[in-house]
């Protein structure tokens, strides 16, 4: 198929430009004014923006084994609703994806994915820090990157051997940092919030220990180490210094960090928990701050999908995380561009160029020759997210009913018309 | 009549709401001390208690309470139940819902848990003690001793002492106090006291006599005493001997300050021994009026209830 978008206005990260696109075979073909192809369907993008297709490196899709909660399938439905044209799985599923069998099983059902899955590693074999996962031959079965996510490596010592080893094959590792010790059972961040809800409070201290550890494992190796979904302003200053003092370590947070705090858990608001819990107020202003001045690399949604049983429960039972998709850009958009004077080419640095990089896969641009991933926003007309209507097959939202100023409404992956006009296809 | 169908909190109570349960107790009370203690208040009503956690002056003055006013009254007693075969939280209260409850009356270790299942029944949920969030029929209970001791709440000074980071009690007795227009003071060592505690309206010590000086009302607090293995405090002799409540310290609130409890005690260790009698302490009046209360509160939530379909 050959699509010919009219009248758009292209937002890189390096520059702004209004033109046509032309797509064909997968690629985009020619950018340019006044285009005109005899075979190409016309999409009007007059009334709204493209961009490259957003890079999500940190989301769950539940699969194998539990797939009552998403399946590669409905996530990768999902993703595309959102912008997403390319994703990184995390490796806790059932079994653990610490193996060539299950990466392979994956791969295989990625396939008839409506976008492209990349599967990370698990560092250690079952998640338990104990023994290196085989990351070499996973390496070869495709894996883009290693973590043992929803659960930090404990061990010191493991996570130096694990930056020694996925550094031989220049895999990023991916730390999940939380010091179980300073947890201590917590369901919430520690804070005035959690006195007056009666829950126990988990510390900001059980984060920043751990990514000050492994900023320092790291600078001792000389080897890069990359931090995933950071939430507090400790965590933003321990980077941004080690990045001054040149330590290899860049990071990501989420849009529920720069979006939300702590009071969002009041009435015992299970669709609020998550891990690490939302902070407060000065966290969500210095993680802005982060992600403004380059501390903060890029913006993972952290995707994590739960049936409604595992959270319409006591607040101290029900899993960590929310579905984050769908929502991501219009969060991006409202909290960054609108409410923080964040232009749309530095969105696209932090939610696709940047992570494409990141991951070593070729999207992050649209320009001539490049494959046609692409999304189109509206930036326009205000829209109302219905967890209801999401095509993840979870609900579990702390946005639902919310009123955004932006819509990812057109996805093109490699070329494939796959969402249009809103509408998921397939 | 309470503004809402159930009793979650004292965060959610007025002031008004407040001294309307307390009047009500006052008349509550006089059926306790009669010789034939029956009234019609709750007849053809059914109050269920679900305890998830241990109890027994709050477990059977819900019970007393509801049968002195006329009710059906069960209990579940949650080992023997289906929650032992693993059934939810949403799920058992539910049943339990179903077979005509009006009020069930709710413990349970973790905060929020009746509030999760206010949402999710018919019948009215009363909070008897949420993990670490609230108490509110304690608070209501120690404000009615309070009142009944002291006059007016407006204006007095109370202080507790204990632990305050695990105690729902000092939560909703510092709510209800602050809407009340008390001060209140709460004193206890610096591993177990809550975050940011002030914001709930409180001046928080570590030093207990501090914290006592000048008090209308000294208040003790169980220490749970697997907390000592948790290493939140050296010994439970140390414990005792810095942040006892004992005859010496005592002394320093007001020369007529009464001392509470919400009980149970452990003797010797937050209070002497020799406080837990009726001539130190107001901890058996307590008791007594939490059947009051809980009289009142029933009563005001069973008119929220008429005829239902099942």
């Amino acid at each position: 198929m050959e699509y010919l978008i009219k009248n758009t206005v292209i937002y890189n990260s390096d520059k702004t430009v209004k033109a046509d696109i032309y797509i064909k075979d997968g690629k985009i073909e020619k950018i340019g004014e006044n285009l005109s192809y005899e075979n190409a369907t016309v999409v009007d993008g007059s009334k709204k923006i493209a961009l490259p297709g957003l890079c999500d490196i940190h989301c769950h899709l539940r699969d194998p084994g539990y797939e009552y909660k998403e399946d590669i399938i409905s996530g990768a439905k999902s993703a595309a609703a959102g912008g997403f044209t390319s994703i990184v799985a995390m490796p806790n599923t059932k079994p653990v994806a610490d193996n060539k069998a299950v990466i392979d099983y994956i791969n295989n059902k990625a396939k008839n994915a409506c976008v492209n899955v990349y599967q990370a590693g698990a560092i250690t074999k079952g998640l338990e820090g104990k023994e290196l996962a085989e990351i070499g031959e996973m390496k070869k079965s495709g894996i883009v990157a290693v973590t043992d996510d929803g659960k930090p490596v404990s061990d010191g010592s493991m996570m130096k051997k694990a930056l020694l080893y996925a550094g031989m094959f220049d895999l990023p590792v991916i730390a999940h940092e939380e010091d179980m010790s300073l947890v201590d059972g917590g369901s919430m961040n520690e804070g005035y919030m959690s006195t007056y809800l009666g829950l126990r409070g988990i510390s900001k201290a059980a984060e920043e220990v751990m990514v000050s550890r492994d900023i320092i494992i790291a600078k001792s190796l000389s080897e890069k180490v990359h931090i995933t979904h950071i939430s507090t302003k400790g965590s933003v200053e321990l980077i941004r210094q080690a990045k001054k003092d040149g330590v290899k370590v860049t990071c990501d947070t989420c849009p529920h960090y720069f979006s939300l705090d702590e009071t969002a858990c009041d009435g015992f608001n299970t669709n609020a928990k998550m891990n690490p819990p939302l902070r407060t107020n000065e966290d969500v202003e210095a993680i802005i701050e982060g992600l403004r001045d380059g501390t903060i690399d890029m913006i993972a949604t952290d995707h994590a999908p739960h049936h409604e049983d595992e959270k319409n429960c006591e607040f101290d039972k029900a899993l960590n995380g929310i579905i984050g998709f769908e929502t991501a850009f219009a969060l991006a958009y409202d909290y960054l561009v609108t409410k923080n004077g964040f232009s749309l080419n530095k969105i696209v640095e932090l939610m696709s160029r940047n992570p494409s990089d990141f991951i070593k896969i070729e999207g992050g641009e649209i320009a001539e020759g490049k494959v046609a991933d692409l999304i189109l926003a509206d930036v326009e007309n205000k829209w109302t997210y219905e967890a209801e209507k999401s095509v993840s097959k979870s609900k579990n939202t702390p946005y639902n009913k919310f009123t955004f100023g932006a819509r990812v409404t057109d996805v093109f992956v490699k070329g494939n018309y796959i969402v249009e006009n809103c509408n998921v296809k397939g | 009549m309470l503004k809402n169908k159930d009793l979650l909190g004292i965060k959610e109570l007025s002031s008004e709401e407040i001294t309307e349960i307390l009047d009500h107790a006052v008349i509550m009370k006089e059926i306790i001390q009669k010789n034939n203690k029956k009234a019609p208040h709750l007849q053809g009503k059914t109050v269920i208690t679900l305890f998830y956690e241990n109890s027994t002056r709050t477990r059977l003055s819900f019970e007393l309470a509801s049968k002195y006013l006329g009710a059906n009254a069960a209990n579940v007693a949650v080992g023997t139940s289906s929650v032992a075969k693993g059934e939810s939280l949403i799920d058992t209260a539910r049943t339990i819902d179903v077979m005509g409850t009006d009020i069930l009356c709710i413990r349970h270790s973790s905060a929020g848990a009746p509030h999760l299942v206010a949402r999710n029944v018919e019948a009215s949920v009363i909070n008897a003690g949420d993990g670490m969030n609230e108490h509110p029929t304690q608070a209501l209970l120690d404000a009615f001793t309070m009142r009944e001791k002291k006059g007016e709440l407006g204006n007095l000074k109370v202080a507790i002492v204990g632990d305050i980071l695990h105690s729902r009690v000092v939560r909703s007795n510092a709510y209800l106090l602050n809407k009340m227009g008390a001060e209140v003071t709460v004193a206890g060592p610096s591993t177990l006291m809550p975050p940011e505690i002030e914001k709930l309206g409180v001046k928080a010590y570590t030093d207990v006599e501090k914290a006592i000086k000048g008090a209308d009302v000294v208040m003790g607090l169980r220490i749970q005493l697997e907390r000592q293995k948790k290493g939140l405090f050296p010994s439970i002799d140390e414990y005792s001997d810095i942040f006892g409540v004992n005859e010496e310290r005592l002394k320093l609130a007001k020369e007529d300050a009464i001392l509470m409890h919400p009980g149970p005690v452990n003797r010797g260790v937050e209070i002497s021994s020799s406080l837990y009698h009726p001539d130190k302490s107001v901890i058996d009046e307590q008791v007594t009026n939490g059947v009051a209360v809980r009289m009142a509160i029933l009563y005001l939530l069973s008119k929220h209830h008429g005829e239902r379909s099942l």
